[in-house]
């Protein structure tokens, strides 16, 4: 139905008249008017199916009081329902005593019994007591349909809900109703499992404690949870969740349902890594390396930790002194990180992206669109990493938008990628070609060209492999500001709150307010002692700059270059070369296990503050339990080496932080710590202005492919060694094990059979590893996941190179 | 995966080839595999899966819910024997315990030699030839004990005209060229069929 042929209609509903529009289902006017239809298969977010028949009530059209699903009866003018009648009341009881008759009466040990919508639709409507005396159904009971979820199916109602959510939203239809009648059930293929990135959501939505996740089986009981509404901080999307705890532990996060956002869904990775921030291997204590023995780190307290590196900062000087990371912080850490930085260690040289991401420039200055705005654009251009991979939400996002027909998706990339089964088009270019490929499209008689420039069209950028440099993305950037003028971007950087850092200003030439570090506000002049006149160094320049012995100094910001930065090489000389290293983490990763100092920082979950999702959303992040050991806050670690270092940064807590912010970014103006706190933050605060006239750089040309090599193709995992998913027990295993994938026909060239292992050579390095035959590559390409665990693509790759080939030897 | 064999498998694309939509191939291509294999193994529905564009947990899905797909090995000749009201009272009960005894299995299985499987079965629709059973799904009208022996010998001899279980010779379909009209949308379909013209499309 289009939207003009929406009108208004009267509905009575329980004697009252309520307003709903033509087309809505009866159960959503009744929710909307505040009147409760029990109900298990119905919901808002998929598509109505009326499998159980609970929602059953009189609708009178006209011919009299008749019992009719609610949530399959659109609203029609004049309609007269009641949800109270002693039909609908028989009806009730009746559907719950058939739901019972196979259901075990197992709640006492069933994880959902407390929060069961079956058990609770059963004390308010229920008959009290079944008539059923015979032998129930049995199953064996549960049996594990993926590595995250279990099933117990003589529990499982048949709903359709976990079964509509596989096919209908997440597009992996692994789970289906199986055999009829009685033994109807739901199961997965023999052999092939449920293994799906949004398989945690089935758990939430199942109305009975069928589908239970193996990271909370058993671990709490509902009554005991305490819980607070949070946003989900694993990617940029900024999902909004509620994150839960038991006995000072975190349990569980549900997702909360957010139009402008997750639409309550969550991909398995966010869903399940809180289990990292209880783990035993987080630093709860400072340590500094044992000037004895220089393999060791030694456990000291923060007085010595905290004066060693004001110290060394202080001997470094503010040119040679490099801050990098911090995304993983709250807007008012990174705030008062970037505050420290300037105002008083004086330097630059701070940037929150790991040369993995776009630069600064783009991600601020780009004309912004948001998510909602990609869901209802004509045409969605994806020029950059595999969503489903990187930003899972966001694919769900436009999965949805594209199989209803509200947008349509085009991709530009050399690899396949998850979106392709719902894209409009799929055009595969050369490794780095894109900006060619889509200037090519756009001036031929190709219909795509005259889709994209008579409507409106929203960009998804970024950098689909991380073996190419940032120049492809921005000669892609520069073709479309050209040729499509109207398009609106939405920069796909993935780390965490990677924006909320931009905005407050850790990336070199840029200052809190998406404003030039040569042109600083008024108010921010007055606040910060001293903005350093030129700008600092970007990640890349200072590991290539600590490399050349140039950094002395360098603080690593809840960042692992060892394993993030693309250049693996470089990184392990930079860290290397610098005369201290001052790590401020969460865990011991191979960055900061060689480090000088480290500094333990409270994780998610223990802090409390707010962050900016990749449309530039500001929402909250709360503080659930207890920081272990002596951690402390980001912002807490700043101002205290600002003491230390003779500075102030006159903070004295996060609304203080905030307020200031409110003050000194020009593009936060307005957002009060008021409107922080107030109930707007549900749906979150959009920031979208930005003060900056964008400048692109010019991009460097792609080289010609040699014909002996295979250029690389680096892209990211939802899965992969990343610190988070290492640190949880449930999720470390489902990486896959490293494999280098290249076309058949050049293994054949070659002469390599698939499944061997192979010597892969690159101007880098020369490692082992084994090659497997893939149809779906691109020839003269090879794919090699980054991050994965064992041999990591960062060894091949050579960060100032714009595209990396690599060659493929037999042993 | 493959299953089919090549002639299967042309056979298959052309099957699909007649909808619109490949998913809509996907009962017809179940018939084939039990055609080939006498019963539809994980294999037939791993491929069928890849052939029509969906996963194996659908086409099981699907498989599972018809009864005569069936997803275990049954023998050569599969028996169903009625057993609802009318045949029930004109003596399928004693017939079933008959041919218990003298195919030697329980309903629901398969003879050692892999030649029978004995079932119990819904009304087939001859209730005026009651009792009755099928023969790879050959109706037997009023059937005996005697007459159920000599079906028996009839079939283990060969001696008889019933295919192979899963055999589809009498329900394949075929499409003679003029009047074939290849697969076309639902929406893009602008004109009556051939076969409604006043002609009759010859």
């Amino acid at each position: 139905m289009s939207e003009q042929d929406v009108t208004e209609v009267t509905v009575t509903v329980n004697g009252t008249e309520i307003e709903a529009q033509s087309g809505e289902m009866l159960i959503a006017a009744a929710d909307r008017a505040g009147v409760h239809i029990p109900r298990f298969c119905y919901h808002e977010r998929m598509s109505s199916v009326g499998m159980c028949r609970m929602c059953l009530v009189d609708v009178d059209t006209g011919r009299g009081p008749m019992l009719q699903p609610s949530c399959m009866v659109p609203v029609s003018e004049g309609m007269i329902v009641d949800t109270e009648s002693d039909d609908t009341k028989r009806a009730q009881e009746g559907i719950l005593e058939f739901l019972l008759v196979n259901h075990p009466l197992d709640c006492p040990v069933c994880d959902k019994g407390g929060e069961c919508p079956l058990q609770d639709q059963t004390l308010a409507y229920g008959p009290g007591e079944s008539r059923f005396i015979e032998e129930k159904r049995h199953y064996e009971k549960p049996i594990p349909i993926s590595d995250l979820v279990h099933l117990d199916r003589e529990r499982c109602i048949l709903c359709d809900r976990c079964t509509r959510f596989a096919d209908e939203i997440a597009g992996d239809p692994l789970i289906q109703f199986t055999e009829r009648g009685n033994s109807t059930q739901v199961l997965t293929f023999p052999d092939e499992p449920f293994s799906s990135y949004f398989s945690g959501n089935t758990v939430q939505i199942c109305p009975v404690g069928a589908l239970t996740a193996a990271p909370y089986r058993f671990k709490a009981r509902p009554w005991d949870l305490e819980e607070n509404e949070s946003t989900c901080t694993t990617c940029s999307m900024g999902c909004r969740i509620s994150v839960q705890s038991s006995r000072n532990e975190l349990v569980r996060y549900l997702g909360v349902d957010v139009e402008s956002v997750n639409h309550g869904w969550l991909c398995d990775k966010g869903r399940f890594n809180f289990e990292a921030v209880n783990s035993d291997e987080r630093l709860t204590s400072p340590f500094v390396r044992d000037p004895d023995n220089q393999r060791q780190l030694l456990g000291t307290d923060w007085g010595s930790a905290l004066a060693s590196s004001a110290e060394a900062i202080r001997r470094a000087g503010p040119q040679k002194v490099g801050i990098i990371g911090g995304s993983r912080l709250t807007n008012e850490d990174a705030y008062a990180w970037s505050k420290f930085a300037r105002s008083v260690i004086g330097t630059d040289n701070v940037d929150a992206q790991l040369g993995d991401g776009l630069p600064a420039e783009l991600v601020l200055g780009l004309p912004p669109a948001t998510i909602a705005d990609a869901c209802e654009a004509d045409t969605v251009l994806v020029i950059g990493p595999d969503l489903k991979e990187e930003l899972a939400i966001l694919h769900l996002r436009l999965r949805g938008a594209a199989t209803k027909g509200r947008t349509q998706v085009v991709q530009i990339g050399a690899a396949t990628t998850g979106s392709d089964s719902y894209a409009q088009r799929s055009i595969r270019c050369q490794t780095g070609e894109a900006a060619k490929t889509l200037s090519e499209l756009l001036s031929s008689d190709d219909p795509l060209a005259k889709q994209l420039s008579d409507g409106s069209v929203v960009v998804i950028l970024g950098r689909s492999s991380v073996a190419e440099s940032v120049d492809p993305a921005v000669a892609t950037a520069a073709v479309i500001q050209a040729e499509l003028p109207h398009a609106t971007f939405l920069v796909a950087v993935r780390r965490g709150n990677v924006r909320g850092a931009l905005d407050m200003g850790l990336a070199p030439g840029f200052l809190p307010g998406r404003t030039r570090i040569s042109n600083p506000s008024a108010s921010l002049t007055e606040k910060w002692k001293q903005i350093p006149e030129k700008s600092g160094l970007g990640t890349s320049e200072m590991l290539q700059a600590a490399a050349a012995g140039q950094i002395e100094t360098l603080i690593l910001l809840g960042a692992d270059p060892l394993s993030d930065f693309p250049d693996r090489n470089l990184a392990a000389d930079a860290i290397q070369k610098t005369k201290t290293v001052i790590a401020i983490d969460n865990f011991a990763t191979s960055s900061v296990a060689q480090a000088d100092i480290v500094l333990p920082a409270t994780a998610y979950g223990e802090q409390s503050g707010t962050t900016t999702n990749i449309e530039g959303r500001i929402s909250r992040v709360a503080q659930k339990i207890t920081s272990p050991g002596s951690t402390r806050d980001d912002w807490m670690i700043a101002t205290e080496l600002a003491w230390r270092l003779g500075g102030d940064l006159e903070l004295t807590s996060k609304e203080d932080i905030w307020r200031e912010i409110e003050q000194v970014a020009p593009s936060h103006a307005g957002i009060t710590l008021e409107r922080v706190q107030s109930s707007e933050m549900f749906e979150g605060i959009l920031v979208q202005q930005s003060s900056i006239d964008l400048a692109l750089p010019v991009p460097k040309d792609t080289p010609v492919a040699d014909g002996y090599g295979l250029r690389l193709i680096s892209g990211r995992k939802l899965w992969d060694a990343a610190t988070t998913t290492e640190q949880s027990p449930s999720l470390r295993h489902l990486a896959e094990s490293p494999s280098i994938k290249v076309h058949p026909n050049d293994l054949q060239r070659l002469g390599i059979p698939s499944g061997t292992e192979v010597r892969v050579i690159s101007t880098r390095a020369t490692e082992n590893l084994t090659v497997t035959a893939d149809d779906n590559v691109q020839r003269g390409t090879a794919i090699l996941p980054f991050n994965q665990p064992g041999v990591g693509a960062n060894r091949f790759i050579d960060a100032t190179a714009v595209i990396n080939d690599i060659r493929i030897e037999t042993l | 995966m493959t299953f089919f064999t090549d002639e299967n498998l042309a056979l298959a694309e052309e099957i699909i080839g007649r909808y619109p939509k490949p998913r809509s191939a996907m009962i017809p291509l179940l018939h084939l595999a039990q055609e080939q294999e006498g019963w539809v193994t994980d294999d037939a529905m791993t491929q069928i899966g890849e052939l029509v564009g969906t996963t194996s947990a659908e086409v099981l899905g699907t498989c599972s819910f018809y009864e005569m797909f069936k997803r275990h090995p049954v023998g050569k000749y599969v028996i169903n024997i009625c057993t609802t009201m009318s045949c029930a009272l004109m003596g399928a009960g004693d017939l079933m315990k008959h041919a218990e005894s003298r195919l030697n299995v329980k309903s629901g299985s398969t003879t050692p030699d892999g030649l029978f499987t004995l079932e119990g079965a819904e009304c087939q629709a001859a209730c005026t030839e009651a009792p009755c059973l099928q023969v790879n799904y050959r109706h037997q009208y009023r059937v005996t004990t005697d007459q159920f022996d000599e079906l028996i010998d009839e079939l283990a001899l060969s001696d008889h005209d019933v295919p192979d279980h899963g055999v589809l010779s009498q329900i394949r379909q075929h499409i003679p060229e003029d009047r074939s009209v290849g697969a076309v949308p639902p929406e893009d379909v602008k004109v009556a069929p051939v076969w409604f013209s006043e002609d009759g499309g010859s």
